[in-house]
């Protein structure tokens, strides 16, 4: 699984990182999302999933 | 073959309709037998204009985040809530509320950043301390009590003054102002009164944090006013904006939230005997997704022709989107009408969807964790100090609620 995000169409909901915190995280100064991550170990591929469906501003494109 | 007819020929249900008699936490009926029927239908509005109404989950979730699909209050056509809604469009400033990106967001990212998860986190023992001593103290007065005044609402305003650096000594009266200017049984003129004068606060303490250091969002905002990223005014309005929208939402979720596991309480148990948080944390999403507390239905404007469930809505077609109904949609959501805590309930657009999804999401869902996972902890004989069929419910506003809940012990 291969994690691209899109920062100028982030809105720092922060429903990725609480999905998977192990992946995502955000910018101090604005809460925009940071990919910790892009290739993340299998076990986290839920959470991941869930991070990309939950995402408001569709920020986040999962290549599987 | 009504659906052949222009909708000036066709009886179309009113919007907002009202909630049945004695089903108080259930969306509007005739709403939900519209979602049965279609994901999308048509409805009048107060001013006797006609609008989709969108009722699908999947298709909430496909318009709110299309970009050709608009906030823009001043386009003609848009469903205005009401009549103020509709006057107030002509002159008001740009907020989050009212625009598109990239506007949107050039204003947005000047709000998030009290919000994030890790910020959020680091106030959750404040948020369990205040929890703590409001309760203490509504323990130690007279029964009954009113929950909403001595709980649900003094506690979420203390969060948002303290993130935004209100100074302790002016908590006092930023606070009666921020009640004032909510406040149903004050005049128009004395709601409008409170907000300048709020208005007016927030902007001296901008400005004196230009010179003087101090913390919070207030301090945040006065550097970018000093960089040119905003100005006093624009800051001042998104301030209130945050202590608006943070002060009476959580607190509806708290005093509905009590009065609907009062009336189940074999869900409310599992908030009283769990201290796991993620039992806490599940069991807050589907109160979030039963209450759905935005009640009048989110409002756009299509900017282009858009195609969803087997309809095309026009460019220059208004939407309403009753938030409510798509999180009673069986198709994600089976048995919906079931207060379930441990259900999945986390796909609810109780915040919204798309790029207005609610700011302060994380900092409520902390707040509604920690409460719920306390009052009915250390309050296990708390009970409804009325019948529930004497609650008076926030049916006409914006946001769903209630008034007051009187409690005993």
């Amino acid at each position: 699984m291969k994690i691209i995000i899109d920062q100028d169409k982030c809105v720092a909901a922060g429903q990725c990182v609480l999905a998977a915190a192990a992946v995502f995280d955000q910018r101090d100064e604005d809460g925009v999302v940071v990919l910790l991550d892009e290739n993340p170990p299998a076990e986290l591929a839920d959470d991941v999933r869930q991070a990309a469906a939950a995402c408001p501003a569709s920020a986040i494109t999962l290549a599987e | 073959m009504t659906e052949t007819l222009p909708d000036s020929l066709r009886e179309l249900p009113e919007f907002p309709s009202p909630r049945a008699a004695g089903c108080p936490f259930n969306p509007p009926p005739q709403q939900l037998a519209a979602a049965a029927a279609a994901p999308l239908s048509r409805v009048r509005i107060w001013n006797g204009s006609t609008h989709w109404l969108v009722t699908g989950h999947a298709e909430q979730r496909a318009l709110l985040s299309d970009q050709r699909i608009s906030a823009d209050e001043k386009l003609p056509g848009f469903p205005y809530q009401n009549a103020a809604g509709q006057e107030g469009a002509k002159h008001h400033p740009v907020t989050i509320f009212n625009s598109d990106d990239p506007e949107h967001s050039r204003i947005r990212r000047m709000m998030t950043f009290p919000f994030t998860l890790k910020r959020v986190e680091a106030l959750r023992p404040k948020i369990q301390q205040i929890t703590d001593e409001l309760i203490d103290r509504m323990l130690a007065g007279p029964k009954p009590a009113d929950l909403v005044t001595e709980l649900a609402l003094p506690l979420p305003t203390q969060m948002i003054c303290d993130l935004l650096g209100v100074p302790i000594k002016d908590q006092a009266l930023f606070q009666r102002a921020a009640t004032v200017a909510v406040d149903r049984h004050a005049t128009p003129e004395e709601n409008q009164r409170s907000s300048q004068e709020l208005a007016a606060y927030l902007a001296e303490l901008i400005t004196r944090r230009m010179t003087e250091p101090g913390e919070g969002w207030v301090a945040d905002l006065a550097e970018r006013v000093k960089a040119g990223d905003t100005t006093v005014p624009e800051a001042a309005l998104m301030g209130i904006v945050l202590l608006i929208a943070g002060h009476e939402t959580s607190a509806n979720m708290i005093g509905l939230g009590t009065a609907a596991l009062l009336s189940n309480p074999d869900q409310l148990a599992v908030f009283r005997d769990s201290q796991d948080p993620k039992v806490l944390a599940a069991g807050t999403e589907e109160m979030l997704r039963y209450l759905s507390i935005a009640q009048h239905g989110l409002r756009r404007i299509a900017l282009e022709d858009v195609e969803v469930g087997g309809e095309v809505i026009r460019a220059g077609e208004g939407l309403v989107f009753p938030l409510p109904v798509a999180n009673w949609d069986a198709e994600v959501f089976p048995q919906p009408e079931k207060l379930d805590l441990h259900r999945d309930a986390r796909a609810h657009h109780a915040f919204g969807f798309g790029i207005h999804q609610c700011v302060g999401q994380q900092l409520a869902r902390v707040e509604l964790q920690v409460v719920y996972g306390t009052i009915y902890r250390r309050i296990p004989t708390l009970a409804l100090a009325t019948d529930i069929e004497k609650i008076e419910f926030k049916q006409d506003h914006f946001a769903y609620g209630v008034h007051s809940l009187p409690v005993t012990w």
